[in-house]
């Protein structure tokens, strides 16, 4: 089998991590349903192979990527990320991937190039999900380029030292783990570079809700609730308190300079 | 013995909760799932109060109305609990975010109006008060029916944000259809 890498120290050595069977039986992938339990229920029947990932748009060499190429492009590590859902929940996750900027420098970005657009996979006979209209499929997410470039963007194929399961977005996604949990593409089939920043699904399901940067941000309530503290799952049982959300989720050291001047009430 | 099958019955939601938690059925995050599932029973219990009635007068089934006031009382138990569970977990029973979240967010405050129209009608569900407020006090419960209403209004909320309201339509049907037959009377009335 392939090696997923090893562990980085530089990241999230200090933390405790979410048990494996949390992270990946609670899960928001709402191809597969609105249930936190749907995608670990429902996923079975996703085709995972082949599998490609087609790069294009602003960039000077469009490609197409076999996965095993994908897997090849530089070194897989393990880097344990904290990762904060919108919805007021927190896990901590050992990713294993590389950084996305890899990828990106192998294409060639053009001069035009701002934004980095993934495009999630549909599948209707293997997604239940989809026949419900909550979201106009396919899941489109996306970043600005600085933020894609970032060391910290992830580009993930396993967790845990194992192949991601589907219900975390099998066989690739990213991971950003200043940014809530839905700006992280899940089972990426296409990566588009653009000039214009890209519609992406939240924003376009509930604008006054979910904004494009959704940077975890403890001072910027949601409209139905607070993001000052957020429950840390599988840690502590029924009476743990709720934990004090970090700016940026705590990674405010590698990337607030990529908001410097921004007014991040009105840039949510 | 009817009443007491009756009241085991109405802790059912209590008895699967701790038999989930015994086997680790809460989900990853069981705060959450408690505080769901506390509110959707307090629904279902205000339901089955409303079908109290149409039972009885329709099909000559009488257990529930002759039980109504502790199918209520359940009800009112299981909006504590549902309130009681967003005061500590949501909150950590902090009285001034407590009151922001009151305040500031429709749903929260549609919960919160529900609740406070259930407690005078827990409230009054002794005899002694029946006797004492004599024709008032069915006019005084009549207070379930805004309740139920702002409680599918809170459901509405709490699931507009994910856009996913096909149990809200559900719930929305039942009570539409429980109160049907009470619409026609009161025209006939007229």
């Amino acid at each position: 089998g392939i090696s997923y890498g090893q562990r980085n120290p530089e990241f999230g050595a200090d933390e405790k991590l979410t048990p494996e069977e949390d992270v990946t039986t609670y899960n928001n992938f709402y191809e597969f349903g609105t249930g936190k339990e749907d995608p670990a229920r429902y996923g079975g029947d996703m085709r995972l192979q082949p599998w490609k990932v087609k790069v294009d748009g602003e960039v000077l060499r469009p490609q197409e990527f076999d996965l095993d190429d994908l897997l090849k492009l530089a070194a897989l590590e393990e880097r344990v990320y904290r990762m904060r859902c919108v919805e007021g929940w927190s896990m901590v996750i050992p990713w294993n991937g590389y950084p996305l900027s890899a990828l990106l420098k192998a294409v060639e970005p053009t001069g035009n190039a701002k934004y980095v657009e993934f495009i999630t996979d549909m599948q209707p006979d293997a997604m239940p999900g989809l026949r419900s209209r909550i979201i106009d499929w396919p899941y489109l997410e996306g970043l600005r380029l600085d933020e894609a470039m970032n060391p910290l963007t992830l580009l993930v194929f396993g967790v845990y030292g194992k192949a991601l399961p589907v219900a975390n977005g099998a066989p690739v996604r990213v991971a950003i783990p200043w940014k809530y949990g839905f700006k992280s593409g899940k089972s990426i089939v296409h990566i588009r570079l653009t000039e214009k920043q890209p519609e992406t699904s939240w924003v376009r399901i509930a604008p006054h809700e979910y904004g494009f940067y959704a940077n975890v941000n403890p001072d910027v309530p949601h409209p139905r609730w607070s993001q000052a503290t957020e429950r840390r799952i599988g840690s502590g049982g029924l009476f743990a308190p709720r934990l004090p959300t970090q700016m940026f989720n705590g990674y405010g050291e590698q990337v607030a300079s990529l908001y410097s001047g921004m007014d991040l009430s009105r840039y949510y | 013995m009817i009443s007491v099958l009756m009241f085991f019955a109405c802790l059912y939601p209590v008895f699967l909760w701790v038999g989930l938690g015994l086997t680790g059925g809460l989900t990853a995050n069981p705060p959450e799932y408690l505080i769901r599932s506390s509110g959707e029973w307090a629904l279902v219990a205000l339901c089955v109060v409303l079908l109290a009635t149409p039972l009885s007068r329709y099909a000559r089934i009488s257990v529930l109305l002759k039980h109504r006031r502790m199918l209520g009382l359940f009800a009112y138990f299981y909006s504590i609990l549902h309130l009681l569970g967003w005061a500590f977990w949501e909150q950590g029973f902090g009285l001034e975010a407590m009151w922001l979240d009151v305040v500031t967010r429709w749903f929260i405050t549609v919960g919160v109006v529900a609740f406070v129209l259930l407690t005078p009608l827990a409230l009054t569900s002794t005899y002694g008060w029946m006797r004492r407020l004599g024709r008032n006090w069915k006019r005084l419960h009549y207070g379930i029916y805004p309740a139920i209403g702002l409680s599918i209004w809170h459901f509405w909320l709490v699931r507009a944000g994910k856009n996913d309201f096909f149990e809200v339509w559900i719930y929305l049907a039942v009570v539409f259809l429980l109160c049907l037959p009470r619409i026609i009377q009161l025209r006939h009335h007229k």
